[in-house]
């Protein structure tokens, strides 16, 4: 999961201070793994050399947590390249599609279409596994079966999330 | 259920508690559950009812007959009792009666002349009081006749004043046409004398042809009645089937399943039972609105006998119930659905051949046995048995020739093939459907070929030239009326040719020879034989011209006596000899076409008054097809003196009647074809609405909806074809031995087309009736998995 | 935008069962040999869709054209005789007619094309054979099991080699195992003779035996193949 990516998206609805970020991801995201400021800290210094985010400001009382940072364009622009990538089919992918789906709810963009480029992703693996599964011995196809059937899993997560998404909107941008 | 786990019975109440809640639980499935059990239980009540209403109308046959028989007999002139053919003597309790048989228009018009001899004379049954002279009572039907335009040469033939109609007490039928007329010419010659109504009248014991006939004709009413009823409980049975299926599920073991079954049948039939009494007493009330024969009936005479009543009341249910077990007997319902054993197993036929065979061995012996008056009641019996089991038999062996002959099908276009597996697989209901129709139209069939012969003997065709001449006679015992009744007859519009004259029939002494006395003027007696010269005072004796009847047995100076035919009345015999110089002529044909061999005799030649019983001819040829003509050569006839009897040579035109019965025979057919037509719609519907999706697939494929409406028409043809090809031959077989049995030659093998027209409306009308809910099954709505 | 060299496209189909509008303006376009499946939640309008590209019903708006024809403006007669000739269908249940045996269900499309009884059911047996069930063909739908009797179905859809295979839930009613190879036969045959399969299916694993998919939602038909 790219922590980068996730603050950056939600530096979207505003500009805030590395303290506030850490407390929003961890609200939102890290309920099993709360950030170490010290991960805030970095991945914004990198994002600033990239140039995806700014300094907006510093506050009173100095110190490197009183910066304020707000997205450049160039980092809206990263942002939505990564949302509307499809990540690689693989087991336990379910964390970082639900980070992609809530910040694409929260940054406003369409978290369906979101939904459906992934399904497509997973069906492609799909149907190379399967066309694997024709040609191939009984090993392979028990092998081929084992990841269908997980993959077929994420699958029926995605659909369950797509007929899902107008609740989760209203929560996540309560 | 019983919730206590802890008794030996956890399935609750045992014994008749349960039988009753399983009945119960089954009748409350025959009335609710929805739309559609309800409207099954409207079909199924509605056919038994209908059955139960034709039981009911033949079950009030018999008092029917009774009531009738009762009231004919009740206004008959009574006898006395101790001396039966003498009539009393004159006095303030008696009266002068006679008989009047008229017709009008080919019907029957009865009454009689009242002549009171004093106060206290008896009033007929039905009247207030006696008409006097100039006075008449009508029935009901007779005063409307009269008032109609159809009847204004009847009114003009009964003058009389109507002051009066007759009570239904007094009359046989609502339609009957009778009267009752005052009058003061009647004499002791013309008329009977009598103290009171009623006698006690043997009933007519009905001929051995006619029992054969009504038998015949009650089993083949009745008959498909029963069968009917039988398919009606059995409506909507697949869907029943599925859901006692279901109630296994739940628990039920197999003979609360039976219980439930007969229970929803006891509901249905009880429900029928209503239905049929209820319509029994609508069709009723319109009893008297119909006459069949001349006959018509009273409403309430249609009463069933109690204990036939209660015998339909007990006897259907029962029906009902057997028959709904015996339908669960193919197949085993258990929890997870109905199972049709996939081959049922293969109808024997040997058992099925029984009955025909022991049907036929009843019949074969009785062979021209009923014919005439002289058959044996036994035989009666054995007729009536050999017909049952013949038709029995006809309904048996059908589901197996129905099997047989639909497994022998194969091939054919899609639609016909989609059918006949369809009948392969479960060809019950068609068969049943065919043993209905078969019983119906073979008993049909057969009834039409008996009437067929029967009326072959006197109806003639209507184009015949008899049906346009009449014969009448009146008791007038001189000749010094005849020029004026002939003069009166010729004047009257229509007449082409009429003559009259006194006859009388008299035996030759010493010898075995009966011959007409003819008596007439000049005039008549030259139209009636090539007689050259003619003076009152002549005498002739007449022969045929075609062959000898008189030849060598009667001749001039032979000895003649004519003798009353009512013995015991007191009137002296009459002797005359044919006179020497009578002359030897050839006779010619009267008006009517008839020869009179005989003597010629002039009035002068002979005492005229002195002959017993001798009556007035006149004979009379009317413009052929003139109906009116003929009612009023009746009237003219009774202003002449109205106890003259006119009538059509050559009978009343019969047709009339036989078209009401062949047509009632055919109205009944055709409803008892309408009915199972019913039941094979219902069976269609019920199908069609099972394979909703199915349908909908088949379209989906590009099924054109030709193919199905045919599938669905051969589906309903072919068991119908069959019940009609197996009712032909049944009906012309069984048609042919009832004919073998009276001894008479079928004179009608084409009875059957009738009946083959109605069937084929039968499955026109069914495929037409299943084709809407068909089409509308045919949407693609049906794919829809929702 | 119809893509070059489709076998049968729809275009802005609308259709309504009474105020819920099932398609909204839907698009789809296959070419031949091609297997298209067609994803989506229950009651998104996937099979009004496949029935309106059948011709089985008619869209309330929008065209279908099947090869080059406007298949939704054609009379009833014309598209029954296009389903009988050149289409051909797999249901998930309810498809074979009870009362006829294996052999002649599948010959049914043949017969009712109008070839003689011999010959459809030759034909008919040569699919049984190949979909692994010829020895059931004197058998009645009721007397099988249900991959078997789907097999006789999938043999039935092809039997008259049609252009476009409609298939609806084809393998909802069977097992993983049965409807797999149920999936890999029909897919098979269908290759074997260039024909079209619109696959109508909510199962990813079925869906992977196609070429490409797609998603209809709310009565919008999305395809797939350019969002990766």
């Amino acid at each position: 999961m790219s922590i980068g990516h996730t603050l950056l998206a939600l530096l979207e609805s505003g500009p805030r201070h590395g303290y506030d970020l850490k407390r929003a991801f961890d609200e939102r995201f890290g309920h099993d793994r709360p950030l170490h400021y010290g991960q805030v800290y970095s991945t914004m210094s990198r994002l600033l050399k990239n140039g995806l985010v700014e300094v907006d400001g510093i506050e009173q009382g100095g110190g490197p947590d009183r910066k304020r940072y707000a997205i450049t364009d160039a980092g809206v622009t990263d942002v939505g390249h990564w949302l509307a990538q499809p990540e690689k089919p693989e087991p336990y992918l379910q964390s970082t599609l639900y980070t992609k789906v809530v910040l694409a709810l929260m940054t406003g963009r369409d978290a369906g279409t979101l939904l459906d480029v992934q399904r497509s992703e997973h069906l492609r693996l799909m149907r190379e596994l399967t066309q694997r599964k024709r040609t191939g011995d009984l090993a392979d196809q028990l092998i081929c079966d084992h990841a269908l059937f997980h993959l077929e899993a994420d699958l029926r997560w995605l659909e369950l999330t797509a007929a899902r998404l107008g609740a989760l909107a209203k929560e996540v941008t309560r | 259920m019983s919730g206590d786990r802890d008794t030996t019975h956890p399935t609750g109440p045992s014994g008749p508690a349960a039988w009753l809640r399983d009945l119960l639980l089954g009748a409350r499935f025959a009335v609710t559950g929805g739309r559609e059990s309800r409207l099954r239980a409207v079909f199924t009540a509605l056919g038994v009812g209908l059955g139960v209403a034709l039981l009911m109308g033949a079950a009030s046959v018999p008092h029917m007959l009774d009531a009738r028989h009762q009231r004919e007999a009740a206004r008959a002139a009574g006898e006395t009792p101790s001396a039966p053919s003498a009539t009393p003597a004159p006095g303030s309790r008696t009266l002068l009666l006679r008989h009047v048989f008229d017709e009008y228009r080919d019907k029957p018009v009865h009454g009689a002349l009242l002549r009171p001899d004093g106060p206290q004379a008896p009033v007929p049954p039905g009247l207030k009081s006696l008409p006097g002279p100039g006075e008449m009572v009508v029935s009901p039907a007779m005063a409307r006749l009269m008032d109609s335009a159809e009847g204004r040469l009847l009114r003009e033939r009964y003058p009389d004043r109507v002051i009066g109609t007759i009570g239904d007490q007094g009359l046989i039928g609502p339609n009957e046409l009778y009267f009752y007329a005052g009058s003061d010419r009647l004499d002791d010659r013309s008329a009977t004398r009598t103290d009171h109504f009623g006698e006690v009248q043997p009933g007519d014991p009905l001929t051995p042809e006619l029992m054969v006939l009504a038998i015949m004709v009650g089993v083949v009413l009745l008959m498909p009645v029963a069968v009917f009823i039988a398919t009606s409980v059995r409506f909507g049975g697949e869907r029943r089937d599925r859901r006692l299926a279901a109630l296994r599920l739940m628990g039920c073991d197999r003979s609360m399943i039976r219980r439930m079954a007969a229970g929803e049948a006891l509901a249905a039939s009880v429900l029928g039972l209503a239905v049929g009494s209820a319509l029994f007493l609508g069709l009723r009330e319109l009893a008297s609105q119909v006459t069949i024969q001349d006959a018509s009936v009273f409403p309430g005479d249609l009463r069933p006998g109690l204990p036939l009543v209660a015998l339909i009341a007990l006897a259907v249910p029962a029906c009902a119930v057997l028959v709904a077990l015996f339908a669960l007997r193919g197949i085993a319902i258990e929890p997870l659905g109905v199972i049709r054993s996939a081959r049922p197993p293969r109808r024997r036929l040997w058992w099925r051949l029984l009955f025909p065979a022991a049907g036929l061995a009843l019949l074969v012996p009785a062979f021209g046995k009923a014919t005439g008056d002289a058959g044996d009641p036994v035989s009666t019996y054995q007729v009536g048995g050999g017909a049952v089991l013949l038709l029995i038999g006809v309904t048996a062996v059908l589901p197996w020739l129905v099997e047989s002959v639909v497994a022998r099908f194969r091939g054919g276009s899609p639609s016909w093939q989609l059918a006949v597996r369809r009948l392969q697989l479960s060809s019950g209901p068609a068969a049943r459907a065919v043993s209905g129709i078969a019983v119906a139209v073979a008993g049909a069939i057969a009834v039409q070929m008996l009437f067929a012969a029967a009326r072959g003997d006197y109806e003639k065709d209507a184009g015949n030239p008899t049906h346009s001449q009449m014969a009448g006679s009146a008791q007038l015992a001189s000749a010094s009326r005849l020029q004026e009744i002939t003069s009166r007859f010729r004047a009257t519009p229509g007449v082409q040719g009429a003559i009259s004259f006194v006859r009388q029939y008299a035996n030759k002494e010493g010898a075995d020879y009966t011959g007409e006395i003819v008596i007439a003027d000049c005039g008549t007696l030259r139209s009636l034989a090539t007689i050259t010269s003619c003076r009152d005072g002549d005498s002739f004796v007449a022969d045929s011209p075609d062959q000898p009847r008189t030849r060598g047995k009667l001749g001039p100076g032979d000895k003649l006596t004519v003798s009353s035919f009512t013995a015991g009345t007191g009137k002296t015999d009459y002797r005359w000899t044919v006179p020497r110089g009578a002359h030897l002529v050839t006779a010619r044909p009267d008006p009517t076409g008839e020869h009179h061999h005989g003597v010629l005799v002039t009035p002068s030649a002979i005492n005229t008054a002195a002959i017993p019983d001798v009556e007035t001819q006149v004979a009379v040829k009317t413009v052929p097809g003139d109906a009116d003509a003929i009612e009023r050569v009746r009237n003219t006839g009774a202003h002449i003196d109205p106890t003259m009897r006119i009538w059509r040579l050559g009978g009343v035109r019969k047709d009339k009647n036989y078209a009401a019965i062949e047509r009632s025979l055919l109205i009944g057919s055709v409803l008892t074809l309408a009915l199972i037509g019913a039941g094979l719609l219902i069976g269609t519907l019920e199908q069609l609405r099972e394979r909703k999706r199915l349908l909908s697939v088949l379209v989906a494929f590009g099924t054109r909806r030709r193919t199905l409406a045919w599938s669905v028409l051969w589906q309903t043809a072919i068991p119908v074809a069959l019940g009609m090809a197996v009712a032909v031959a049944g009906g012309l077989a069984l048609g042919w031995t009832m004919l073998r049995l009276v001894g008479r030659p079928v004179t009608d093998w084409w009875a059957f087309t009738p009946m083959t027209a109605a069937g084929t409306a039968v499955i026109a009308l069914v495929t037409l009736l299943s084709l809407p809910p068909l089409l509308r099954m045919m949407r693609p709505d049906g794919l829809r998995t929702e | 935008m119809i893509p070059a060299g489709s076998l049968l496209t729809a275009t802005g189909l609308h259709k309504s069962y009474g105020p819920t509008p099932a398609l909204d303006g839907a698009d789809f376009s296959i070419h031949a040999g091609e297997v298209v499946a067609v994803m989506g939640p229950s009651g998104s309008g996937k099979s009004t869709l496949l029935q309106c590209l059948a011709g089985i019903i008619r869209p309330d708006s929008g065209t279908v054209t099947y090869d080059g024809r406007p298949l939704s403006e054609m009379p009833d007669a014309e598209r029954s005789a296009l389903r009988r000739g050149e289409f051909g269908f797999v249901f998930q249940f309810g498809q074979l007619v009870p009362e006829l045996t294996c052999v002649e269900n599948a010959a049914l499309p043949l017969r009712l094309a109008g070839l003689k009884r011999k010959e459809a059911e030759r034909r008919a047996l040569e699919w049984l054979e190949r979909l692994e069930v010829a020895d059931i063909r004197g058998k009645r739908p009721g007397e099988v099991s249900g991959g078997q009797g789907q097999r006789v179905a999938v043999a039935r859809a092809l039997v008259t080699t049609p252009r476009v295979i409609f298939a609806d839930e084809p393998t909802g009613a069977l097992d993983s195992l049965n409807g797999e190879r149920v999936m890999q036969l029909l897919t098979d045959a269908a290759r074997d003779t260039r024909a079209a399969v619109v696959l109508v299916t909510h199962e990813a694993r079925v869906a992977a035996y196609s070429d490409r998919e797609v998603v209809v939602r709310d009565g919008k038909a999305r395809d797939m193949a350019g969002a990766v």
